[in-house]
C-alpha cells in the first residue's frame, strides 16, 4: 500500500494517488499531472532535459522517484512566467536565440535558474559553460545559451538592486 | 500583373520582412514549455506501449514469455509475430525511394541488435516497461558480422539516395604520372547515431476508420500516405500532426516499424496508444551514419595545381537494405582538377540500416578530402589556404557547368580575416599558449548542395487586413515557422504581425520534405508564389474597378506593401487590401503557389552553398587532451531570410563538426553486435564547455538561378569543412596526421 503523495508544483498543491512505487517524478509530472513542459530525453540523468527545481535545487527528475520527494516544492518550466511576463531567463533565451528545436530548452532554463541562484558562476563565461554542461543541446545552441545565462544574471541582479 | 513577380532570372525584390534578424515566432512557446511535441499528447483513455528489442545481432527469436508479461498487473496486450494482424504493405518492401526495410514483427528473424521483437501495451508506462522486461526472449543466435573486414563486400547499385556509385572524368593515372607530387591519405569514420534530444515518439488514435497520429515527421505528406497504405485507408482518413520536432537531423523523415506497431496496437486495444522509444533504442532501428574507410590520392604539379584527384570509400550498410554514405562524392564539386575519379564499395554488417544523417556523405567525405588537401599542401610547403585558392574551381569540376553563384573566395577572405590566419607558421608544433599547450591552426572548405523538393501553399487575404498562409511545413529547430512567415509576409505584402502561418499538419497543402537543406528554398518559394497569387487576384479586382484609385493601372503594374496596393509608377496612388475586398463584396481572397526548381536552371547550373572554416586547437603536451579553443566560419548561401536563425544553424552545424572530429563514435561489440555505448554517458556529443568560441559570419551572395527568391540553405553546410579544419589544426599543433575520426588521445601518442 502506497500512501498518497503530496507535491506542491508551481505553487499548486497536488494529492497524487500512486498505486505503484515505480513512477519517477518526471513521469508523475508529465503523465499524471499533465505538466508536459518538462521533457524526457534519456531517462537516466545524462541529458538534463528533465531538470526541475525541487525545494529550490536543480535535479534530474528522471532519476528521482516520486515517492522520495513527498511534500516537496517543485518548480517546472510552466511555473516560471508570472502573469504573462516571462522570467528574465526565459526572455534572455528568446533574445539570444539560445535554442533551436526547443526540446532541451525547459531543462536548460531550469538549470540556468538554478545556476544563477547558486551564485557560483557570476559573469564568467567559462564557468557558465561548465555549470550548464549537464544539459545537452543536440542542436548545439551553446553560444546563445551561454550569452542568455549571462544576460539573465545581469538582469536579475539589476532587478534585485532596484527592489532594495 | 506579370510585373508583380519579376521574370525567373530577375531577382525578387522582397519587402521589409525577409532579411531581418527577428527572434523566433515560436520562442515564447518553447521557453514556457507550451510547445507540444508528440509525446506530450495525452488523449483520454491513453494506453502506453513499450517494445522489447533484440539483444543479439543475427538469428531468430525462439521464445518469448508472453504469459509472464500478460499476467503483470496493468498489461493489456502483447503483440508478437504470432498474433500481429496483417498490414496492407510489406515492411520489407521498397514502395518508394524513401522506404527503408523495417521490422514490424513480420517474422521471428533478428538482423541487428536493438531490433523490435515484441510490443507490450499497458495501462501505465511502468507496467508496459516491466511487461517488456518479463518477455525474457531466447534466441538461436548466429555470429555477428561487425566492422569493415567482418562483413561481406559488394559493388552497390547506388549510394546515398539514388546516386551513381562511381564517377570518372579525365584520366587519373595520366594525371598522377604527370604530377610532381602524389600524396595518399587514409581516413576512417565511425558509425554515428543522430540522437536528437527528442526520442522518437508516436501517439496513435483510431476513430472508426479514421486515424490520427501525433508523430515528429520531416516529411509530413509522405508519412501520411505511407500510414494510409499500411493500414489500408484512404490518405484523407489519416491526420498526421507534427507541430514541433525535437530535432530530426534526417532520422525523422522515414517511417519505421515501431510506429506501425503503435498504430496497430491502438486498433487492437480500441484505445489511443503512446509509444516513446528509450534513448538506448535510438541506437537500432532509426538509422545512423554508416562508417567509412576512405582512401584519397592527390597528384599536384610544381605550381601547386591538382593534376588528378581520386577518392575511394568503403561504406557500411545493413545485411538487408542499402544506404551507403556517399562519402567520395564530396570530391565531385569543389577543387579544380583535370582528372577526377571516385568509387564506392559497400560492406554488409549486422547493424540497422544507415540513413541520411545531417550532411550524409558530405560530412564524412569532406573530412577525408580536407585532410587530404592539407597533407598535399604541407608536402608542397604551401600555406593550406593558398593551396585551396590555387585549386579554386570557377566551374563545377564534375559536370563542367557554371555555378549559379559562388562566393567562396570571399568566404576564405572573410574567415581568414576574422580568425587572424595571416602569419600562421607553415611547420607544425610552432605555437604554444601561455599555459604551455601546443596550439595549431587548420582550415577546411565547407560545401553543400542547394537542392529543392516540391511544395504547395495556400494563401488567404482577409478583409480585416490580415493574411493566412497554410502549408505543411516542418519546424524542427531550423526556424521554419519564423523564416517562412517572413517570406509569407513579403509574398502577401503585409507586415509580419498581420500574417498567421499554419504548418505542421497533413491537413494543409504538402510542404515537401524538410531535408537536404532545401526546406526554406522549397516551402519558401511555394509560399511566396501563393502570396503573390493572392495579391495578383486582388490587383485584378482593383485595376478593373473604376472606383479604385488603381483603376487602369494594369499595364504599369501594382505592388503590395504593408497591406496596401500601390501603383508601381506612382506610389501616391494606393488602396488598402480591405477596402478592395469590401467594395467587391468579398470576405477574403485566396491564392495558391508551388515551389520547385526551374528545370532549365537545373540543367544549366551547378548549385551549392560554400564556406570556409578555421579552427584553433590546444593540445596538452603531456596528456594530449585536445580542445577546440576557437572555430570561425564564413558562409555564402544566397539570400539569407533571417540572419539570426541562419547563424544559429551554422554554429550548430560547426559544433557538429567538433562532435565529428572529437566525440561521436558508436562502438558495436564485434562478438555480439550490440552497441556498447548506447547512451549519452558512452556516446559522447559536445556539451557547452566543449564549444567555448564558435562564430559564423555571413558573406553576401546574390543567386539568380537557384530559385526566384535566391535562397540556398544553411542546415547542413556547417558540419562540412569543420571536422577537417579541426583535424588539420591537430596536425599543426602536434605534427601527427589523424587517420581516424573521432581523433582520440591515443592517436597522438606516437
Amino acid at each position: 500500500m502506497i500512501p498518497n503523495l503530496t507535491l506542491t508544483v508551481n505553487g499548486d498543491r497536488h494529492e497524487v494517488h500512486l498505486d505503484d512505487a515505480r513512477p519517477t517524478l518526471l513521469d508523475v509530472l508529465r503523465e499524471r499531472l499533465g505538466l508536459t513542459g518538462t521533457k524526457k530525453g534519456c531517462d537516466r540523468g545524462q541529458c538534463g532535459a528533465c531538470t526541475v527545481l525541487v525545494d529550490g535545487r536543480r535535479v534530474n527528475s528522471c532519476l528521482t522517484l516520486a515517492i522520495s520527494v513527498d511534500g516537496a516544492e517543485v518548480t517546472t518550466i510552466e511555473g516560471l512566467a508570472r502573469g504573462g511576463t516571462l522570467h528574465p531567463v526565459q526572455a534572455a533565451f528568446v533574445e539570444n536565440d539560445a535554442f533551436q528545436c526547443g526540446f532541451c530548452t525547459p531543462g536548460q532554463i531550469m538549470s540556468a535558474v538554478g545556476l544563477i541562484a547558486e551564485g557560483e558562476a557570476g559573469d564568467d563565461a567559462e564557468r557558465i559553460r561548465e555549470g550548464m554542461s549537464g544539459n545537452l543541446c543536440r542542436c548545439a545552441a551553446y553560444p546563445g545559451i551561454t550569452e542568455a545565462v549571462r544576460d539573465a544574471r545581469q538582469r536579475l541582479a539589476q532587478n534585485e538592486r532596484e527592489s532594495v | 500583373m506579370a510585373d508583380i513577380i519579376p521574370t525567373p532570372t530577375g531577382h525578387v525584390r522582397l519587402g521589409s520582412n525577409a532579411g531581418q534578424p527577428l527572434t523566433r515566432r515560436d520562442g515564447v512557446l518553447k521557453v514556457t514549455g507550451a510547445a507540444t511535441y508528440a509525446a506530450d499528447n495525452r488523449p483520454d483513455g491513453l494506453a502506453y506501449a513499450v517494445f522489447a528489442h533484440s539483444s543479439v545481432a543475427r538469428g531468430r527469436v525462439t521464445s518469448l514469455d508472453v504469459d509472464a508479461a500478460k499476467v503483470h498487473p496493468g498489461v493489456i496486450e502483447v503483440i508478437t509475430p504470432a498474433n500481429r494482424p496483417p498490414l496492407g504493405r510489406d515492411p520489407d518492401g521498397k514502395a518508394h525511394m524513401f522506404s527503408w526495410r523495417t521490422e514490424a514483427l513480420q517474422n521471428d528473424t533478428v538482423r541487428y541488435a536493438g531490433q523490435p521483437i515484441a510490443l507490450v501495451v499497458a495501462e501505465t508506462l511502468e507496467a508496459a516497461t516491466e511487461g517488456a522486461r518479463l518477455l525474457a526472449p531466447r534466441y538461436a543466435a548466429e555470429p555477428a558480422r561487425i566492422g569493415f573486414d567482418a562483413g561481406e563486400a559488394y559493388d552497390p547499385p547506388a549510394v546515398g539516395i539514388g546516386s551513381p556509385p562511381n564517377f570518372a572524368k579525365g584520366d587519373v593515372e595520366a594525371g598522377f604520372a604527370a604530377a610532381d607530387q602524389v600524396t595518399e591519405t587514409r581516413i576512417e569514420t565511425p558509425l554515428q547515431y543522430h540522437n536528437a534530444l527528442e526520442p522518437h515518439a508516436i501517439v496513435a488514435a483510431w476513430d472508426g476508420d479514421r486515424l490520427t497520429v501525433d508523430v515528429p515527421s520531416q516529411a509530413i505528406a509522405m508519412a501520411r500516405n505511407d500510414f494510409a497504405a499500411y493500414f489500408e485507408v484512404p490518405p484523407e482518413n489519416v491526420t498526421l500532426r507534427s507541430p514541433f520536432i525535437g530535432g530530426g537531423f534526417g532520422s525523422k523523415a522515414i517511417l519505421n516499424g515501431p510506429q506501425l506497431l503503435c498504430v496497430l496496437a491502438a486498433r487492437m486495444v480500441g484505445r489511443p496508444v503512446k509509444l516513446a522509444v528509450t534513448r538506448q533504442q535510438m541506437f537500432g532501428h532509426l538509422g545512423h551514419r554508416g562508417a567509412t574507410r576512405q582512401h584519397l590520392r592527390l597528384g599536384v604539379d610544381g605550381e601547386g595545381h591538382l593534376t588528378a584527384l581520386e577518392h575511394n570509400a568503403i561504406s557500411t550498410t545493413s545485411s538487408f537494405d542499402d544506404f551507403l554514405e556517399p562519402a567520395a562524392n564530396a570530391s565531385h564539386n569543389l577543387y579544380a582538377t583535370p582528372a577526377l575519379k571516385t568509387h564506392h564499395t559497400g560492406v554488409r554488417v549486422d547493424t540497422g540500416t544507415p540513413g541520411p544523417m545531417r550532411a550524409p556523405g558530405e560530412a564524412s567525405g569532406s573530412a577525408g578530402l580536407e585532410c587530404a588537401m592539407d597533407e598535399a599542401a604541407a608536402a608542397l610547403g604551401l600555406d593550406p589556404l593558398e593551396f585551396r585558392l590555387r585549386n579554386y574551381s570557377e566551374t563545377d569540376p564534375a559536370s563542367g557547368k557554371p555555378f549559379s553563384s559562388k562566393a567562396l573566395r570571399e568566404c576564405y577572405a572573410e574567415g581568414a580575416s576574422r580568425f587572424g590566419w595571416a602569419g600562421r607558421p607553415l611547420a607544425p608544433r610552432q605555437m604554444r599558449d601561455e599555459a604551455g599547450c601546443l596550439v595549431g591552426w587548420g582550415v577546411g572548405t565547407a560545401m553543400f548542395p542547394a537542392p529543392m523538393f516540391q511544395a504547395k501553399a495556400r494563401a488567404t487575404l482577409a478583409r480585416d487586413g490580415t493574411g493566412l498562409m497554410e502549408i505543411a511545413a516542418v519546424e524542427m529547430g531550423q526556424g521554419a515557422l519564423t523564416a517562412l512567415a517572413q517570406i509569407a509576409a513579403d509574398g502577401l505584402g503585409l507586415d509580419g504581425d498581420k500574417v498567421e502561418l499554419r504548418a505542421g499538419s497533413s491537413e494543409l497543402p504538402d510542404g515537401g520534405i524538410a531535408g537536404g537543406s532545401g526546406h526554406t528554398a522549397t516551402a519558401g518559394s511555394a509560399i511566396f508564389a501563393a502570396g503573390s497569387d493572392a495579391v495578383r487576384k486582388l490587383a485584378e479586382l482593383a485595376t478593373r474597378d473604376e472606383a479604385s484609385p488603381l483603376f487602369g493601372a494594369g499595364n504599369a503594374g501594382v505592388v503590395g506593401r504593408a497591406g496596401r496596393l500601390h501603383r508601381a509608377d506612382d506610389e501616391r496612388r494606393s488602396e488598402a487590401y480591405g477596402d478592395i475586398l469590401q467594395r467587391a463584396g468579398l470576405s477574403h481572397i485566396e491564392g495558391e503557389g508551388a515551389g520547385a526548381r526551374d528545370p532549365a536552371d537545373a540543367a544549366e547550373y551547378a548549385m551549392f552553398s560554400h564556406g570556409a572554416v578555421f579552427a584553433e586547437v590546444k593540445v596538452d603536451p603531456d596528456l594530449y587532451q585536445i580542445r577546440v579553443s576557437r572555430l570561425v566560419g564564413a558562409f555564402a548561401a544566397g539570400r539569407i531570410i533571417n540572419p539570426r536563425l541562419a547563424k544559429s544553424q551554422l554554429t550548430g552545424g560547426m559544433i557538429w563538426g567538433i562532435s565529428f572530429a572529437l566525440h561521436e563514435d558508436a562502438i558495436h561489440d564485434p562478438r555480439t553486435g550490440r552497441p556498447m555505448n548506447a547512451d549519452f554517458a558512452g556516446y559522447h556529443v559536445p556539451v557547452n564547455a566543449d564549444a567555448p568560441s564558435v562564430e559564423a559570419f555571413l558573406v553576401e551572395e546574390v543567386d539568380r538561378h537557384v530559385n526566384a527568391l535566391g535562397i540556398k540553405g544553411v542546415g547542413e553546410i556547417g558540419v562540412t569543412g569543420s571536422a577537417g579544419a579541426i583535424a588539420n589544426a591537430v596536425w599543426h599543433a602536434t605534427g601527427v596526421r589523424p587517420n581516424r575520426f573521432p581523433i582520440r588521445i591515443e592517436a597522438l601518442l606516437h
